[in-house]
C-alpha cells in the first residue's frame, strides 16, 4: 500500500485530462477490484480519478432499436433493466452469475469489463508475474492453473521465464455476455470519442502481457451500446464453477441462436474462463452456420473451436479437465436453447 | 455416578443475552477495543521458505513520517523463552517457512504502517526448501505422541493375517487437502505495555492460556498481565493456542511503552501464521466376513508437522474405539517440512479420521450388498475396543435409526437415479467425539445487589456462552435465570480451560456448579450482599471406569448435474447423541455449523500447496471457497435426549465438533451412489466426475 492523491473532477473531459497528464494515473469507478489490488500492492498509482458521478447512469434506447447503457450504471441495476430482461437474457443471467448482490451494486458497466484476472500469482505481490510486473516471469506455468487458459495459449507448455508468457483468464461474465451480443465500446479519451467493438477491446497476451485491453492511457468508456437482436433469436449464459455462488467460472457460455426451419440461421458464442479475453467462439459459429440445429453440429463445432486448445498442467492435475467440461456445457446450452432440435 | 442437576433453566430455548450488542454493533472485538492515541502494528513476512536473513534495510521505513519504530531480528528484544519455535518471533536470522515473521512496523496509522512494512528490504541467503507431502519420502518419523497426548500406534492381533483369510478385504488410500480455520474475525490483538503491565485485549479461546504463554515467553509474572476477550468472531481452534502473532503483538506494544498497539492480520496473513489442518493420506485396510462382521481394521496415516513445531493431529484415533474388531491397526507418520505451523482445526483427529474409514465401510457395504447402516450396526462393540471399558453412553445405533427415519433412508433412490437433469444419491456415515474435561478451571459465585454472579475466565467463540453458562449456574443454585449473571472472558476472573476439545461447557459449567454448591453450603439460601464462594472442577471425583464419546449419524443428498458435474447438497441431516443439550438455539447453531464445515470439506476447501514457492497459492477467501447458501438446501440437526451420568454434573458431552465429523464421508457416499465415482481424495469437485457422466 502506498499514498496516492485522489481526485474528483466535475466533468468526464476533466477526468480524461487528469488521467492523461499523469503517467501513473487510474479512474476508479465501482473499486471492487481497483481497491484489493491497492491494499495488496498490485496496484500503485500515484493519482486516482473517482468518475462514478461522472458518466451516465442511465440505460437509453437507441434509434436502430438497440440500447446504450451509461458506464456507470450499476451490474444490479443492468440485469434488473427490463429492456435487458427481456431482450438479452443471456446478459442478464450473466450479470446474476457474476460475484455478490453487494459487489453488484457498486460495479459498474465500464468497470467490470476492465476488472483484472484473479490469476493468483497476479494478486500476490511477492511471485513472478509478467502482467503484473513486465519481464518477470510467470509463476503460473507449472502452478496452480484450475482457472487458466486452455485457449489463446501457446501450442506448447508456455516457458516461465519467458517475458511474454500469460496463461491468465480474464474473470468478468458480463463481458462474456457483451463478446456474444457484439456490443460496442464508446471510448473517450485524450484523442476524443471513438468506438470499439467488444469483441476487439480486450487483447490476447502478445508481447506484452500486462496490457488486458487495447484502451491507451487516459480512454475511459462512457458506455457500451447493444445492437438490436434480429427476431426469433433466442439468448442464454451457462456458467459452470465450482460454488454455486461467488465464485469466478471454470467455464462459462454465452450463446446467441436463431433456427429456421430445423437449420441454425444464426449464431453468435462467446466463452468465459478459458482465454485471457471474452473467446469469441468464431470457428464454432462457422461451423454451425446453415447447419441442422442437432446435438450432433453441436458437438462438431465444439470439436472445431478447441481444436487449437491446450491444457496447462499443474497442481491437482491442472486445467486439462476444461476441455470435456466446455465441451458439455456448450452443447448442453444450444441443446437448451433449441428445444426443437 | 454423579446426580445430574434437575434441569429447570437447562434444555430451555434462551436467546442469546449478547445478541443484542451483536446486531447494534456495540459488542467490542479485540481490534475495535477503544484506546487512547491507539498505533498500529504491520508484520513483514519471508518471502523464502528457507533460508537466512543477512540484512534488512529499514532506512526507508523509518524514514516516514509517523513510523515509531520497527523491529528486526537485529533488533528486536531478546526473549526470556525460545523454547517455543513458534513463538520465538524476530529471535535468529533462519527462516523456517515462507510468511515467518522477520520484522514489524509500529506506526502511527494502519495504512502508514502497512506502507513502511512493504518498504522494508529484505535479503535472503536462501537454501533449497522441502515442502511436499508423500508417502514415499524416506524421512517419514514416528511422532512420540499425537496432537492429544495419546500414543502413535496402537496394535491389536494380527491384521495381516485377517486380511488374508477373511472372505472380503478392502484396501484404499484416502486423502483428506490441506484446510485454513478462516474465522471471520481475524487474529487480532490490542496491546498497551505500561509501566511493567501488559493488558491484552486478544481474540483468543481461552484468555488464561494465552496469558500463560505470553509470561512463558516474555518472562513475565501472571500478575504483571491481563487478558481481555469478552467476544471472539469464531475461532474453530485458530485461536486455541495463541500464535505468533500475539508474541509479535506483544513485543512491538514493549517497543512503544505506554502506546496502545493493534495488530489484526489480514487474510492472506492468517494462511501463514494462524495454524491449519494438515493434509492426511490415509490407507485404510478392512476385513470382513460375508456377513459384514469386521475382521480387521487399520488406518496408517502420513501426515505433515512444520520443522518449527511438532503437531501431531490424531487422524487414526477414531478407528481405535468406533467399530468391534478382532483385529485392528492404527499407525502415524509424519513428515518434518518448511511449512507454517500446523495446529487444531475443528475436531483435529475425528475430522480427517473419519473420512477414509467411513468411506470405507461404505465401500465395503456396496461390496457385500448390504445396507451400509446395517453394515455399521453389526459391527457395534458392546465396550469400548480401546480400553475395555463399558461406555458412559453410546447411542450410535439409536441415531442411525432415527436419522433415517427422519431421512427417509428406506426409499432412497436406486443408485444412479436420475431426476431431470440431475443425477440423486442419498449417502451416511457416522460421527463421533471424546466426551472431555479438562482438570483445571475455578468460578466464584457472589450474591451482589439482589442477584447471583458467577465469574469465571471462559471463552465464548459465537457459540453461546454467555447464555448457556448462566442457564447451569440457575439450575445449580436453584434460582431463576433471570437472577444470574456471568463474567467471562478476562484474567481477572477465576482460571478457566482453553475453549477447545468440545470441554469447555463440560469444565466451566462443572466448575460453577462447585462453585454454586460451595456457594449454598456456606450461605445457604438467603445469602447476604456481597457473599461469595469459589470452587473449582473437582477432578478426583472424574468418573475413570467409562469411556465417554457422544456419537451421531450423518445423512446427505446430492445432486449431480449430468451434462456438468456440478454439485448440489438439497438435504443434510444429522442426529447425535451428545449429552444433555443445555439450550436447543445455540446447540442447533453449533451442529449446523460443524455439519456446514464439513460439507465446505467435502466439496469446496482446499488449501492448494505450490511446492515450488512453499505456500498456498489461494490464500484469499476469494480463492479458498468455503460452502455458500446456495450450494445446500435444507439443513437439519437433531438429538436424541440422551441422559449419562457418568460425565459431569451436567450430563453434556460437549457439542463444539461433533458436527463436522462424518459429514464429508456422508457426501462421498452419496456422490457415489448417484454417480458410480468413488472419490477417495477431497474435495469432490466436478472434474474427478467428468468422465463417468451420461
Amino acid at each position: 500500500m502506498k499514498p496516492f492523491a485522489y481526485a474528483r473532477p466535475g466533468s468526464v473531459a476533466e477526468a480524461v485530462r487528469d488521467v492523461t497528464a499523469e503517467p501513473n494515473a487510474v479512474f476508479l469507478a465501482g473499486g471492487t477490484n481497483l481497491v484489493d489490488h491497492l491494499k495488496l500492492g498490485v496496484a500503485r498509482p500515484e493519482l486516482v480519478v473517482d468518475v462514478r458521478t461522472l458518466t451516465s447512469r442511465e440505460v437509453s434506447d437507441l434509434p436502430d432499436g438497440g440500447i446504450r447503457v451509461g458506464a456507470s450504471v450499476t451490474n444490479s441495476e443492468l440485469a434488473a433493466d427490463r429492456r435487458v430482461r427481456e431482450r438479452y437474457p443471456v446478459l442478464a443471467q450473466a450479470l446474476l452469475s457474476g460475484a455478490t448482490g453487494q459487489l453488484r451494486n457498486v460495479a459498474t458497466t465500464g468497470g467490470n469489463p476492465l476488472q483484472r484476472t484473479r490469476c493468483v500469482y497476479f494478486q500476490d505481490v511477492t511471485t513472478a508475474c509478467n502482467k503484473r510486473e513486465p519481464g518477470s516471469g510467470c509463476s503460473a506455468v507449472g502452478g496452480y492453473t484450475r482457472y487458466h487458459a486452455v485457449l489463446g495459449v501457446p501450442a506448447a507448455l508456455p516457458d516461465a521465464t519467458a517475458p511474454e508468457t500469460c496463461t491468465a483468464t480474464h474473470p468478468s461474465d458480463m463481458a462474456v455476455a457483451l463478446a456474444a451480443l457484439d456490443a460496442q465500446v464508446q471510448v473517450l479519451g485524450p484523442a476524443g470519442a471513438r468506438t470499439v467493438p467488444f469483441v476487439d477491446l480486450h487483447r490476447l497476451p502478445g508481447d506484452d502481457p500486462s496490457r488486458d485491453t487495447v484502451l491507451e492511457h487516459g480512454e475511459l468508456i462512457t458506455a457500451i451500446d447493444l445492437p438490436p437482436l434480429p427476431a426469433g433469436v433466442r439468448s442464454a449464459y451457462r456458467k459452470v464453477r465450482d460454488r454455486a455462488s461467488y465464485a469466478f467460472a471454470l467455464v462459462s457460455v454465452a450463446a446467441v441462436v436463431a433456427v429456421e426451419d430445423g437449420q441454425v440461421a444464426d449464431v453468435r458464442i462467446a466463452l468465459g474462463g478459458v482465454a485471457h479475453k471474452p473467446w469469441r467462439a468464431t470457428r464454432a459459429e462457422q461451423a454451425l452456420s446453415g447447419r441442422p440445429a442437432t446435438v450432433d453440429s453441436y458437438r462438431a463445432a465444439v470439436a472445431a473451436e478447441l481444436a487449437g486448445a491446450q491444457p496447462q498442467p499443474g497442481i491437482d492435475g491442472g486445467n486439462g479437465f476444461k476441455i470435456p467440461l466446455l465441451t458439455r456445457a456448450l452443447v448442453a446450452t444450444l441443446r437448451d436453447l433449441t428445444p426443437e432440435a | 455416578m454423579t446426580d445430574l442437576l434437575e434441569p429447570r433453566a437447562i434444555g430451555r430455548d434462551l436467546v442469546r443475552r449478547d445478541g443484542v450488542a451483536k446486531v447494534r454493533g456495540t459488542a467490542t472485538y479485540a481490534y475495535e477495543t477503544p484506546v487512547d492515541r491507539p498505533a498500529y502494528a504491520f508484520p513483514v513476512q519471508a518471502t523464502v521458505a528457507r533460508g537466512r536473513v543477512t540484512a534488512m534495510d529499514t532506512t526507508a521505513a523509518e524514514a516516514l513520517d509517523g513510523v515509531l519504530v520497527v523491529l528486526t531480528p537485529f533488533t528486536a528484544e531478546r526473549l526470556a523463552s525460545t523454547e517455543d519455535r513458534e513463538y520465538a518471533v524476530l529471535q535468529s536470522d533462519e527462516v523456517a517457512f515462507r510468511g515467518q515473521l522477520v520484522g514489524v512496523v509500529v506506526a502511527e496509522t494502519s495504512e502508514l504502517a502497512r506502507q513502511a512494512a512493504d518498504s522494508v528490504v529484505v535479503t535472503y541467503d536462501e537454501r533449497p526448501h522441502d515442502t511436499e507431502l508423500s508417502v514415499d519420502r524416506d524421512d517419514l518419523y514416528r511422532p512420540d505422541a499425537l496432537g492429544d497426548g495419546a500414543e502413535s500406534d496402537t496394535s491389536e492381533g494380527d491384521v495381516a493375517a485377517a486380511m488374508a483369510a477373511a472372505e472380503v478385504t478392502l484396501e484404499h488410500t484416502y486423502s483428506t487437502a490441506m484446510y485454513h480455520n478462516n474465522p471471520l474475525e481475524p487474529h487480532a490483538t490490542t496491546a498497551l505495555w505500561d509501566g511493567g503491565q501488559l493488558v491484552l485485549w486478544d481474540s483468543t479461546q481461552g484468555v488464561h492460556p494465552d496469558r500463560a504463554a505470553v509470561c512463558e515467553v516474555f518472562g513475565l509474572a501472571e500478575d504483571q498481565v491481563r487478558v481481555v476477550c469478552p467476544y471472539v468472531g469464531g475461532g474453530f481452534g485458530a485461536k486455541g493456542e495463541p500464535h505468533a502473532n500475539v508474541m509479535l503483538a506483544t513485543m512491538a506494544a514493549r517497543a512503544v511503552p505506554g502506546r496502545p498497539v493493534k495488530l489484526a492480520l489480514t487474510r492472506q496473513q492468517m494462511f501463514t501464521l494462524a495454524g491449519y489442518r494438515t493434509p492426511t493420506i490415509q490407507q485404510v485396510q478392512l476385513a470382513a466376513d460375508h456377513r459384514g462382521r469386521l475382521q480387521a481394521i487399520a488406518i496408517d496415516v502420513v501426515e505433515q508437522t512444520s520443522r518449527v513445531k511438532e503437531f501431531a493431529e490424531q487422524t487414526g484415533v477414531p478407528t481405535r474405539m468406533m467399530y468391534a474388531s478382532p483385529n485392528r491397526r492404527t499407525t502415524h507418520r509424519l513428515a518434518a517440512l518448511d511449512v507454517p505451523v500446523n495446529s487444531w482445526m475443528r475436531a483435529p483427529g475425528e475430522c480427517p479420521g473419519m473420512f477414509g474409514p467411513e468411506v470405507a465401510l461404505d465401500e465395503l457395504a456396496e461390496t457385500l450388498g448390504i445396507d451400509p447402516i446395517q453394515l455399521r450396526i453389526r459391527n457395534e462393540p458392546e465396550v469400548d475396543p480401546e480400553t475395555g471399558k463399558p461406555w458412559s453412553s453410546r447411542h450410535l445405533v439409536e441415531c442411525l435409526r432415527e436419522g433415517a427415519q427422519r431421512f427417509g433412508w428406506a426409499d432412497r433412490p436406486p443408485p444412479r437415479h436420475r431426476d431431470g437433469d440431475w443425477l440423486v444419491g442419498t449417502g451416511v456415515a457416522s460421527s463421533v467425539y471424546p466426551t472431555q474435561r479438562m482438570a483445571q478451571s475455578t468460578a466464584i459465585v457472589r450474591y451482589e445487589d439482589g442477584r447471583y454472579v458467577a465469574e469465571i475466565g471462559a471463552a465464548d467463540l459465537g457459540t453461546g456462552t454467555w447464555t448457556t453458562l448462566p442457564q447451569i449456574a440457575a439450575d445449580a443454585l436453584g434460582v431463576p435465570v433471570e437472577d444470574v449473571e456471568v463474567r467471562i472472558g478476562d484474567t481477572r476472573y477465576p482460571i478457566a480451560s482453553v475453549a477447545g476439545g468440545s470441554s469447555g461447557m463440560n469444565t466451566w459449567g462443572s466448575a460453577v456448579v462447585e462453585a454454586a454448591r460451595t456457594f449454598r453450603e456456606k450461605f445457604g439460601r438467603d445469602p447476604a450482599d456481597g457473599d461469595e464462594a469459589e470452587n473449582s472442577v473437582d477432578q478426583a471425583a472424574q468418573d475413570e471406569d467409562h469411556a465417554p464419546y457422544a456419537f451421531g449419524a450423518q445423512f446427505a443428498e446430492v445432486r449431480v448435474h449430468a451434462d456438468t458435474g456440478e454439485l448440489r447438497v438439497p438435504r443434510l441431516l444429522g442426529v447425535f447423541a451428545a449429552g444433555r443439550i443445555i439450550n436447543p438455539r445455540t446447540a442447533r447453531s453449533q451442529f449446523v455449523g460443524g455439519m456446514t464445515m464439513g460439507l465446505s470439506m467435502a466439496l469446496h476447501e482446499n488449501s492448494v500447496w505450490d511446492d515450488r514457492i512453499g505456500q498456498v497459492a489461494n490464500h484469499d477467501l476469494a480463492e479458498y471457497h468455503i460452502t455458500v447458501n446456495a450450494d445446500v438446501g435444507d439443513v437439519q440437526a437433531h438429538w436424541l435426549d440422551e441422559h449419562d451420568p457418568y460425565v459431569n454434573a451436567m450430563g453434556t458431552k460437549g457439542i463444539g465438533e461433533i458436527g463436522i465429523v462424518g459429514t464429508a464421508a456422508a457426501v462421498v457416499n452419496a456422490v457415489h451412489r448417484a454417480t458410480g465415482v468413488r472419490v477417495r481424495h477431497l474435495p469432490v469437485t466436478l472434474d474427478k466426475l467428468l468422465a463417468d457422466l451420461p
